[in-house]
């Protein structure tokens, strides 16, 4: 599918990661977070971080979507970069004035960054050119309740539709000569607009379950064929299963 | 001819007021009605009843069933369809395709046996190259004949359309009205614009602060003439 999720989806072409099922998608994508977050050994976080770059190569995305995904990421993570080794009492390797930093600092630094990073691109390699519909399908059939599944998945659909209507009303503020100042106006006109945008989705929500009523929605959404896994993903969870076992053993066992 | 909407002294109240006021309306088999009244006067409302979005006294039957509760009315969605007034509220799938299809995978179709009826109506309906857009992003007549396809995707015996040619260019204009006029389904069209009506429907009623004054302007050759000004405001 070429853009299904209502916000901007980093685009991959026609990729291995598209042959398998959803469920094998959310499935994996879950492990790999779960663990990563559990591991702290460098050699296995440096072996995940390799293996995640596997399934970003696989997931042949455009690089350029890529990197302006990661840029905010980054940008957050310089920052613990620069600060965290001067915040963790340890050896000290460095001292800049009244501010030392250690070498215990850097160790936790490094390990968060490279443990984003891993979880960061695992669902970006993994459910970015998923759209919500397919995502939704794959959680519940993974446990997630119905419910839930459909909150997610309209979450991602109206996400887009809501920063549209919020620019539009600040627009036709905008028009009407509003500037927004540090008074108690603005703070007003604020407050009305997010009232208003809170009025207009609550209507816009029930428009909508009205409409899916009409076309014979009854609660669940219907079952789609795209979910049942094939031959691919049983190679692909195979290797996957052999993978983290080996990184199982290391982190854990030795 | 077999009524496929009987509506028997319908009323709908809402916030106190009355919104429809001892309504009652034949619907014939392939029939074409317009609906005309002015802005308020309970058009949409009336459409709603139909297919049981709004709690009504009085006798609703829709293709020979009596509806009342919530599970006689979806019984019987579906067959007839209703577009809604505002496309973004009818559309809210990923991609075109998907909206088509879910209409009948509610029905009971399998996906593949969807994926083809949606192929084969999109291309029929000349729509085709819409098939893999994301729906917020279409332009405002895509978005309305793109409603119309999800509708049409049900193959209803009975349309409800609210306002269809809205703020549609005169390119949409005239795909739009092809699609229509090729339809065998009974229909129902609120509109303001007259030429429309006098080009898709056979026949008018008019709303007036609820009331409906039918009769008069049933089959009756110039109908047109009758509708005041007022009506279409």
């Amino acid at each position: 599918m070429s853009a299904g999720l209502g916000i901007p989806v980093v685009h991959s072409r026609h990729s291995p990661i598209e042959r398998l099922s959803g469920r094998t998608r959310v499935l994996v994508t879950l492990v790999i977070i779960v663990f990563v977050t559990v591991a702290y050994r460098p050699l296995v976080l440096g072996a995940a971080l390799c293996g995640v770059f596997l399934l970003v190569l696989a997931a042949r995305f455009h690089w350029a979507d890529l990197r302006g995904r990661l840029m905010h990421v980054e940008g957050f993570l310089l920052v613990l970069l620069l600060l965290l080794p001067f915040s963790v009492p340890g050896q000290p390797l460095l001292a800049l004035g009244p501010f030392t930093a250690t070498e215990e600092g850097v160790l936790r630094a490094l390990t968060v960054v490279i443990k984003v990073n891993i979880c960061v691109l695992t669902a970006l390699a993994m459910l970015g050119s998923m759209d919500p519909v397919r995502f939704a399908e794959a959680a519940e059939s993974l446990g997630l309740p119905p419910k839930f599944a459909r909150l997610v998945q309209f979450t991602i659909r109206y996400v887009s539709v809501f920063g549209a209507e919020s620019t539009r009303l600040m627009e036709s503020m905008r028009a009407r000569g509003f500037r927004p100042r540090s008074n108690l106006h603005t703070w007003r006109t604020y407050g009305t607009l997010a009232g208003m945008l809170l009025l207009r989705s609550l209507e816009r929500a029930r428009r909508v379950e009205e409409a899916m009523r009409c076309r014979g929605f009854t609660g669940r959404m219907p079952a789609s064929a795209a979910q049942s896994a094939g031959g691919f993903d049983l190679v692909f969870g195979s290797a996957f299963a052999c993978a983290m076992l080996a990184l199982l053993v290391i982190e854990f066992a030795t | 001819m077999t009524a496929v909407i009987d509506l028997d002294h319908v009323s709908v109240t809402r916030g106190g007021r009355l919104v429809l006021d001892d309504v009652s309306l034949t619907l014939a088999a392939g029939e074409r009605l317009a609906l005309i009244g002015a802005n308020g006067a309970g058009k949409s409302t009336l459409l709603r009843t139909i297919v049981g979005l709004e709690k009504a006294s009085g006798t609703v039957a829709v293709l020979g069933e009596r509806c009342s509760s919530e599970a006689d009315f979806r019984h019987i969605r579906g067959r007839v369809a209703y577009l809604f007034q505002d496309p973004d509220d009818q559309l809210f799938c990923p991609t075109v395709m998907e909206d088509v299809i879910f209409g009948p995978l509610n029905q009971g179709l399998r996906r593949q046996e969807a994926l083809a009826l949606g192929h084969a109506l999109l291309r029929d309906l000349g729509l085709f190259h819409l098939a893999d857009r994301v729906t917020h992003h279409l332009s405002g007549g895509e978005k309305r004949l793109v409603s119309l396809a999800a509708i049409l995707a049900m193959r209803p015996q009975v349309l409800l359309l609210d306002e269809p040619t809205n703020t549609l260019d005169e390119s949409h204009l005239g795909i739009m009205l092809d699609i229509l006029s090729r339809q065998s389904a009974a229909m129902i069209v609120v509109s303001h614009d007259l030429p429309i009506l006098q080009r898709l429907t056979e026949r008018a009623v008019i709303l007036r602060d609820g009331h409906l004054t039918a009769g008069a302007l049933h089959r009756h050759p110039q109908w047109i003439d009758q509708v005041h000004l007022h009506d279409l405001r």
